[in-house]
């Protein structure tokens, strides 16, 4: 772990500003996922701004009907909102699928957002990879790797990797948006597929955010009838990421939302692939993986994602 | 003692202690943090230093330059010494790669430098401060495409006449077997603290199973004379066979304390584990059973392929198919491949576990071809002798009884009959069971005791790797000495101490428990002696011979009284095959759709000589009954086959069993006792849970949903293209 | 081969002074004021800096738990979280919940039910059985939860799904089970 300064921030205005300013600055909340990162030396931040103390510690009513989350909001804690629970279930199934009761402790709902991909290549700095070294090229992609864990869809020639957020996978489903505020204290408001980038040529870019720009909450719009369902399929029972994730909003006349996880470079959803829930899963995931590019080791995603689903809607 | 004869009637036939359930006396030092591992012996050296380790990252080749110029000025770093500044370091013969020194790389994440620094933070931050560049070799790293071209290696045995028997067989089966690359993935990593400050003696507080062997490998090593090294290792946070040897952890702290000239310690960052380190080896397996049509088998042929590093001896898993079962006709081979891959070495029912997870879905398969319940089937196969050499038979064996006892305690005949014909909800249910054979060998084993004014001290340098040792050498000094538990004091894991047959291969517990045994009575004959008594007993703390009782507190006026002795196995052990033996059942749920296994619960029934204590006992067979799940569900280490490594080398992408994988566990001991093994009758059972487990599972799943995967692990995508069809 | 992260790159940038913090930690119920490198992990600071070695070591990424402890009552992975972030916080170690002389209900039933082999993931587990007795007290839910608006109960599977973040790999999950229920049962 490279050496770094430290410093708390009061105000997500003075914790944009100094992020800006101060070089090779980053935030750190729960620290979860960073702090990995950095005794790897894959992040290598020389300075940190703890933003825990500013403020965004709420889970709030919105005048639309629908709930501001505070960005410090930690995983356990907005699982287990009574709000959360009642309406938003999708949310609140996703988080507690995720991984331990010690880490929900401390992930918060913004950190989560920002969590970097698991692909084992990523992590062994030895490798080459285009997400950590843009240009360096992707070991991922070398003939002997192993991809079964790695992405199907929206990937590219320079990276397969899958966003291993569950939580991001519900907050797809239910329309969310990211709030954020600028280094120059403007604040954005942006959907999920507006928040994250599609690693394309520059898998390093994963997410919109301009430089010193800081989440400050995320935006649930009023709740959605139905029921909700997160079904994460994984090796082991507990503790693990998702081979294959999906989010599941159903209204009682058979409309509903279908988001994935596992499968790609950010949680995956499509227009079309909703409008074809009353035609079931396999007309869902001929919309929602059109265009996929499995390798050999990770089709079985594809087959995968679908039985999932088929078996959320097998329930009712 | 020698031990040139089974044993007859002895006081452990009649035992207030020993077989009786015991909690753990180094329990509350557990439960409270306060056992101290290697890593924590803030009390031991003054001015410890931290070493970090810096690794290969191509898997095979030469390095042409190494610059620590930048890591050396780094802030609080006292030493770095780099692969290059060292002759390489002579070989011990347990480690098949060197463990440092020179320009060669032998496989990924070999260690090739340490930094030395007043804090964790420091010299890891120093260590990714060092330039290396390599001259990468081709090196051959796909087992499956290495196998089909590999000529085999002559038969280990080749008994009968296999092909006739193959010829005129009912019913035959031949099929190709898998099992993954596996790492032991102990909780505590490899770590030392080492004092060789003035580069004359060196001190070792570590984490080791085998004390005797590491402190040779250390004189090696090194070039130093054995006596200049002193060794502790009392507490050990699991093994599993990857603590066995000397390793890099040692080497490089010692390294790093000559060079420093202060106490060094050093853990293995986890990342690096898995590739530093050794791991149990892969295998193909092609079996062959030819059955007559009543369902007796006539002929094994077992030919089986795993990978080392060149010298080595890879995992051998056709050993349990020479002698499981009956049948005139049986030829094994093992092939151990030369690759470029990290070092594979022992771990957990080395080849057993192996061998088992491949012959005992096998064997289900013969049963299902030959139209028989799969316990019957091995029923009518067991043997009581050799089947390679009849006039050997068996010292002890109730693998029957075990098969009888699960069965019906599990309520086999209850079981699923179809294949895919049991379902609840979206989960198809399954039954399976396996059986288990496993080795007792016995090790030669030392131990002192001391008698101090009626309490006994038992030193020993066996180690307790969560085996239990604590506890049943306690059990077993209080038995042979008539004193109470709370009594006796054991101390471990220590190089001063009498050399013991350490933890491993299923030999610990036995052997120790035997030498321990020996030495009381080394300690009897002297109090006798001095008491001018004839055989006297040892009962409740006192010294009894007639109508004299003299208080064991009083025997020796104040003074420590102390005794000493080896027990020596004789080879008449030889002239028997000794063995222990269980049947494991399992229930599983397959999720319909998804193809996820879950394990719905289990039950081993064993067979292992007298228990010395049923607490830790079964404890060994629900830790070997989970980690065989790991290996039929989810763990497997998964090489790079162009790059050469094992690609998830840490604790998310290895996948070990958690808590929520685990469902109830029953395990039986049947009643038994082998009189050949020692004078306690005992035999191991660390080894023998794990084994056959993996089958079990497997087989499970095939009844489950009629998909038969001869592949471990058993995940996910194995399944999904054969499981019902889902609108 | 370069490596991507190579070490000429990283040199160039490395930082020539280490910055330090101070902070003011409660462990135990003893207070300690400590200054430290900023890298330094909760985890190191209580191992090394406070000789406190019964929170382990397994992995240093969250990915085993050996290393949780109770800060301001919630379990977290003492080797995630840097000590300059935990100014004025209250930490519970394995040496706070109980002694040798005097084990707290959940270490007796631990020893009682033979929930560890080789004791080395144990003070973690430990620490976790009693934080997940607290969190199903609390309503807090989980993967298990069959219901998430209804109370939660103290089953098998909510304990083992809980405790699902411990890893041990001698396996005495089963025992550890026990031991977390026979704790559940004499608190009813």
């Amino acid at each position: 772990m490279r050496a770094f300064s430290y410093e708390r921030a009061a105000s997500p205005a003075d914790a944009a500003a100094r992020a800006a300013e101060v070089p090779g600055a980053k935030f750190i909340a729960g620290g979860t996922n960073l702090l990995d990162l950095m005794k790897h030396e894959i992040e290598t931040p020389l300075h940190l701004i703890d933003v825990r103390g500013t403020g965004l510690n709420d889970i709030t009513a919105t005048e639309e009907g629908g709930l501001r989350v505070g960005a410090m909001v930690s995983n356990s804690t907005l699982a287990a909102n009574p709000r959360v629970r009642e309406a938003y279930g999708v949310l609140s199934r996703a988080l507690v699928a995720g991984a331990s009761g010690q880490l929900r402790n401390k992930a918060t709902t913004g950190g989560n957002l920002l969590q970097r991909t698991r692909c084992p290549y990523f992590y062994d700095t030895a490798m080459p990879c285009n997400k950590r070294s843009p240009g360096a090229g992707c070991a991922a992609l070398g003939k002997g790797a192993t991809t079964r864990q790695l992405g199907v869809i929206g990937t590219s020639d320079a990276c397969i990797a899958t966003h291993p957020s569950d939580m991001a996978v519900a907050l797809q489903a239910l329309d969310a948006r990211v709030e954020t505020v600028t280094p120059e204290g403007e604040t954005r408001s942006l959907t999920l597929d507006a928040f994250y980038q599609l690693p394309g040529d520059t898998p390093d870019v994963e997410n919109t955010l301009a430089k010193g720009e800081m989440i400050t909450g995320v935006v649930l719009p009023a709740p959605v009838e139905g029921r909700h369902a997160y079904f994460k399929v994984r090796d082991r029972s507990s503790y693990a990421f998702a081979l294959v994730s999906v989010a599941l909003i159903h209204a009682p006349d058979g409309t509903g939302r279908v988001a994935l996880g596992g499968m790609a470079p950010r949680p995956w959803r499509r227009d079309a692939a909703d409008a074809a829930l009353p035609q079931g899963a396999a007309a869902v995931m001929a919309e929602l993986l059109d265009g996929a590019r499995p390798t050999e080791e990770n089709a079985y995603k594809l087959t995968l994602a679908e039985r999932t689903l088929a078996a959320l809607l097998a329930e009712e | 003692m020698d031990f040139n004869q089974s044993t007859d009637d002895n006081l452990f036939d009649h035992a207030r202690i020993v077989g009786k359930p015991h909690a753990r006396i180094d329990g509350a030092l557990k439960v409270t943090g306060q056992a101290p591992y290697a890593y924590e012996r803030h009390d031991v050296a003054a001015h410890q230093l931290v070493g970090y380790p810096l690794c290969a990252t191509i898997a095979k080749g030469r390095i042409t330059h190494m610059d620590a110029t930048a890591a050396r000025a780094a802030p609080g770093v006292a030493a770095v010494v780099t692969t290059l500044d060292i002759e390489p370091l002579a070989q011990a013969k347990s480690n098949v790669a060197r463990l440092f020194g020179g320009d060669t790389v032998a496989h990924y994440h070999q260690a090739i430098a340490v930094v030395v620094a007043d804090t964790l933070e420091q010299a890891r931050s120093a260590a990714a401060l060092i330039e290396v560049r390599y001259q990468e070799e081709q090196g051959v790293f796909d087992l499956d495409a290495a196998w089909e071209q590999q000529t085999p290696d002559e038969p280990l045995s080749d008994v009968g006449d296999v092909d006739a028997a193959f010829k005129n067989a009912a019913v035959t089966l031949d099929e190709v077997y898998r099992t993954a690359s596996q790492s032991h993935a102990m909780m505590e990593p490899h770590a030392s603290i080492v004092d060789w400050s003035d580069g004359g003696q060196m001190t070792v507080w570590t984490s080791n199973q085998m004390i005797a062997w590491t402190r040779k490998a250390l004189a090696k090593t090194f070039a130093i004379d054995l006596e200049t090294i002193r060794l502790e290792s009392p507490y050990v946070g699991g093994g599993f066979g990857g603590k066995l040897w000397l390793r890099a952890d040692t080497v490089l702290a010692a390294l790093g304390s000559r060079a420093a000239g202060r106490p060094v310690k050093l853990a293995l960052p986890r990342p690096l584990v898995f590739n530093n380190a050794t791991h149990r080896s892969g295998t193909v397996q092609r079996l062959r059973i030819a059955a007559d049509a009543e369902g007796r088998i006539t002929a094994f042929d077992h030919s089986a392929f795993s990978h080392t590093l060149p010298g080595g001896s890879g995992e051998n898993p056709v050993n349990q198919t020479r002698a499981f079962y009956a049948g005139a006709s049986r030829r094994v081979a093992h092939t151990a491949i030369e690759m470029d891959l990290p070092e594979s070495a022992d771990m957990r029912a080395p080849g057993e576990a192996s061998g088992l997870a491949a012959l005992e879905i096998a064997m289900d398969e013969m049963a299902e071809k030959l139209g028989m319940d799969p316990v019957e089937f091995r029923i009518l196969n067991d043997t009581q002798v050799d089947p390679e050499d009849p006039n050997k038979p068996f010292s002890d064996r109730h693998y029957v009884e075990c098969l009888q006892k699960g069965a019906a305690d599990f309520g086999w005949e209850a079981r699923n009959r179809t294949p895919g014909g049991q379902r609840e909800g979206q989960w198809l249910i399954g039954q399976g069971m396996a059986g288990a054979y496993r080795g007792a060998p016995t090790m030669d084993s030392g131990a002192r005791v001391r008698l101090q004014a009626g309490r006994l001290v038992v030193e020993t340098d066996m180690t307790d790797i969560g085996t239990g040792s604590y506890t049943i050498i306690a059990q077993t000094a209080a038995e042979a000495m008539g004193l109470a538990l709370e009594d006796v004091e054991v101390r471990l894991g220590n190089s001063d101490y009498p050399v013991s047959s350490g933890s491993g291969g299923q030999f610990g517990a036995a052997s120790a428990t035997a030498g321990v045994y020996a030495a009381c009575l080394k300690l009897q004959e002297e109090i006798a002696q001095r008491l001018g008594m004839n055989s006297p007993r040892f009962e409740q703390g006192m010294v009894i011979a007639g109508t004299t009782e003299v208080a064991l507190a009083e025997v020796a006026d104040g003074e420590e009284l102390v005794a000493e002795d080896t027990i020596h196995f004789g080879d008449f052990k030889d002239t028997l095959q000794i063995g222990t033996f269980a049947a494991h059942f399992v229930e599983v749920a397959v999720h319909a759709h998804t193809g996820e296994t879950r394990v719905r619960r289990m039950l081993a029934v064993c067979d292992a000589g007298r228990i010395l204590n049923p607490v830790t006992a079964r404890s060994q067979v629900i830790g070997g009954m989970t980690m065989g799940v790991g290996a039929a569900l989810m763990e497997g280490l998964i090489p790079d086959v162009e790059r050469g490594f094992f690609v998830n080398h840490d604790l998310a992408s290895y996948e070990v069993a958690v808590h929520a994988d685990i469902p109830e566990q029953e395990v039986i001991f049947l009643d038994t006792t082998d009189a050949a093994s020692t004078p306690l009758k005992a035999k191991g059972v660390g080894e023998l849970g794990i084994c056959g487990v993996a089958a079990a599972v497997a087989n499970a799943i095939y009844n489950a949903t009629g998909i038969r995967v001869r592949d471990y692990p058993i995940t996910l995508d194995r399944l999904i293209d054969q499981l019902p069809k889902v609108s | 081969m370069n490596a991507p992260n190579s070490a000429e790159q990283r040199r160039d940038q490395a930082p020539q002074d280490v910055p330090r913090s101070t902070v003011t930690l409660i462990v135990n119920g003893t207070q300690h004021t400590l200054t430290l490198d900023n890298r330094t992990t909760l985890l190191d600071t209580l191992r090394e800096h406070l000789a406190l070695t019964g929170s382990k070591k397994g992995c240093d990424h969250g990915q085993c738990g050996a290393c949780t402890v109770s800060v301001n009552g919630e379990r977290i992975n003492a080797c995630l979280t840097l000590a300059v972030m935990h100014e004025g916080d209250e930490i519970t170690t394995i040496e706070g919940v109980g002694t040798v002389e005097h084990l707290d209900p959940m270490q007796q039933a631990f020893v009682a039910n033979d929930a560890f082999q080789c004791g080395y993931c144990t003070p973690g587990q430990i620490c976790s059985a009693n934080a997940v007795l607290q969190e199903i007290a609390a309503n807090i839910p989980s993967h298990v939860t069959a219901d998430l608006t209804a109370t939660i109960e103290i089953t098998d599977a909510e304990i083992r799904e809980r405790m699902s973040g411990n890893l041990c790999r001698c396996g005495a999950y089963a025992n550890i089970l026990k031991a977390i229920t026979q704790v559940a049962k004499e608190r009813a």
